[in-house]
């Protein structure tokens, strides 16, 4: 005969036993009870239809017939014209070293008051492939255009929460050698175009001796972007039955290869702010793409 | 009546609604002002016979007034259109002002001269292109931070990109760069072992790994040695160092030939790895023959 709850049992010690095992078969059974997945903002986002399937032509097509394509495709090397806006000060040309050495084959020219129309014209003369403006606004940059040449688009980028070299902590010393690219979550059409735009900033053939490697994460539409020195290594790690993993039958000592990283050069964030379609002209553009406070009202409705 | 001078001193004494008085001076408001400052001379409400230069939409008029026209405030003001040129715009002050006195005419002129220096200065600024400054409202810079802080907090980095380069390790991306780690290697091997597709040698070969440390390696080595001993050696050392030249050379032009970004398709890369472990999987045993053959040696001299 059962009892109906341990606590009907007037003996302590057979009630504190039945307890413990009730206890015990619960935890169990939790165990055992995959563990639900939670629900987050990028489960939960609005589906886009300009999303990038893996196997569309017409998106290939239009890779081939952009503007980045000759760069991508390795038949011109980049070269990246760095200037400012009208004031520049304080962080704003020590983040404009780290740019440089971050990104090869870049050269800096001061701003002087050129047109931004001149400007662009003087870099088609120069044989550049892309401008990159850095604006300061209270003595901190502030926003970030990207103009690809010769027509290329423009885009416009918010630029927020610098961190320069120096003020990380066990930062590294980035090397001479090309660096390798890691694209995250550019998932739509929009965030595919602004990868490749980019992407078409750096070389394209990476130097794998060099472990050196620039991340560029979307995430909810900001793009974070990281410069890394990184080390393959293999982790010992004991573990009492095999994972999935290792196929070993009797494994004690699992090895694993991790990947080590050392942060070096400026951490940023950037959010696009406008895509236009030529280059630089506020007033007679035809834009691709424009923030507009009303696209905020969602929060699971993003366009990268 | 038109008391000027009682009109000045009810205006300056008491109250003037368009005196704006600061640290630096007293200004005059009043549009008709030809000087712009709060003085006896250069107050329109106090002078009865007064002349000023306005500036209508980039147009210069010059406006007088007298005192026979007091009575009629209506039709108080009269105007005159000034010519673009500077010299003939002074010409026509001179003709209309003839007989006015002389520190009238001089602040009008020099009134003139300076919106005239105005004028050209700013048609000069509205051709250069100037920055627009463009204000966000507080409330949207917040929103943003605080979603850029989520976002970034959402946005595991640090393992999002290792997970990266290990994926593209595991793809081959990087050719035989690195040092084939070792327990890949083993991984392989124990793939070997749980009877994948393999070649019977391999299932010969694997009792010599494994245990046996007699006679039958004694047996091979002899073998190894009159075929191939420069070869072992050679591997024993470039195994020793890190940079497998030989090897690289060849996987590297492998590599180059594979696409670098790991589009190829995954299966030719398992091949290619296989061979390769294959092939250093061969050597690493002659290696291992030798090594233990040296310490074989070592026991038996001792």
């Amino acid at each position: 005969m059962k009892d109906l709850l341990p606590s009907a049992i007037k003996n302590k010690e057979k009630r504190s036993e039945v307890h413990a095992k009730l206890k015990h078969q619960k935890k169990l059974e939790r165990r055992r009870r995959p563990r639900p997945v939670p629900r987050t903002i990028e489960n939960t986002r609005e589906l886009d239809e300009t999303v990038c399937k893996p196997d569309d032509e017409e998106l290939f097509a239009g890779n081939d017939a952009d503007e980045f394509s000759c760069i991508l495709k390795e038949e011109r090397t980049p070269k990246v014209l760095i200037t400012t806006s009208r004031f520049h000060s304080s962080r704003g040309p020590a983040f404009i070293d780290e740019l440089i050495s971050v990104i090869p084959n870049a050269h800096y020219h001061k701003r002087g008051t050129y047109d931004l129309k001149k400007i662009v014209e003087y870099a088609n003369n120069k044989d550049f492939t892309s401008i990159i403006v850095v604006h300061t606004n209270r003595r901190e940059p502030d926003a970030l255009l990207i103009i690809g040449l010769p027509s290329g688009p423009t885009a416009h980028f918010k630029l927020s929460r610098l961190v320069l070299r120096k003020d990380i902590k066990n930062h590294g010393n980035p090397t001479n050698h090309q660096p390798e690219l890691i694209f995250n979550n550019f998932t739509t059409r929009l965030g595919h175009r602004i990868g490749r735009l980019i992407q078409s900033l750096f070389p394209q053939d990476p130097n794998f001796r060099g472990r050196r490697v620039v991340t560029f994460h979307n995430q909810r539409d900001f793009i974070f972007f990281r410069h890394h020195r990184y080390i393959f290594e293999t982790k010992e790690s004991k573990e009492p039955e095999s994972k999935g993993k290792g196929k070993k039958e009797v494994a004690k000592t699992q090895e694993k290869v991790i990947t080590r990283l050392q942060e070096c050069g400026p951490r940023f964030t950037l959010k696009l702010i406008s895509l236009q379609h030529g280059t630089f002209d506020t007033k007679g553009g035809e834009y691709e793409w424009t923030h507009k406070p009303e696209m905020d009202t969602s929060r699971r409705r993003f366009f990268l | 009546m038109q008391h000027d001078e009682v009109i000045w001193q009810v205006i300056r004494h008491r109250h003037c609604s368009f005196m704006a008085k600061i640290e630096t001076g007293i200004f005059c408001r009043n549009p008709y002002n030809v000087t712009g400052i709060c003085n006896r001379s250069s107050c329109p409400l106090a002078n009865s016979r007064y002349a000023t230069i306005r500036d209508h939409g980039g147009v210069f008029y010059l406006y007088m007034k007298t005192i026979e026209r007091a009575h009629m405030p209506n039709k108080l003001w009269e105007r005159v259109k000034m010519p673009r040129n500077y010299a003939k715009a002074l010409e026509i002050i001179d003709k209309h002002m003839i007989y006015w006195p002389k520190l009238l005419v001089h602040k009008t002129k020099q009134r003139l001269t300076k919106m005239t220096q105005m004028r050209i200065r700013m048609r000069k600024l509205a051709l250069k292109t100037r920055e627009k400054i463009m204000t966000v409202p507080t409330k949207q810079k917040k929103r943003e931070a605080r979603r850029e802080e989520k976002a970034e907090k959402a946005a595991l980095l640090e393992k999002s990109i290792e997970k990266e380069l290990l994926e593209r390790l595991k793809k081959g991306v990087y050719g035989d760069i690195y040092n084939y780690p070792v327990d890949k290697y083993n991984e392989i091997l124990d793939k070997e072992e749980v009877g994948k597709a393999t070649i019977s040698e391999d299932e010969e070969e694997e009792p010599v790994i494994e245990y046996v440390e007699g006679y039958e390696e004694l047996e091979e080595e002899d073998d190894m040695e009159d075929f191939g001993g420069l070869a072992i050696k050679e591997d024993y050392d470039n195994d020793n160092l890190d940079d497998d030249d030989d090897d690289d050379d060849e996987e590297e032009e492998n590599a180059s030939v594979a696409y670098k970004r790991g589009r190829k398709s995954s299966a030719r890369k398992l091949a290619k790895e296989e061979q390769a472990a294959k092939s250093k999987k061969k050597i690493k045993v002659q290696v291992e023959v030798e090594h233990e053959d040296a310490v074989e040696r070592q026991r038996a001299v001792y």
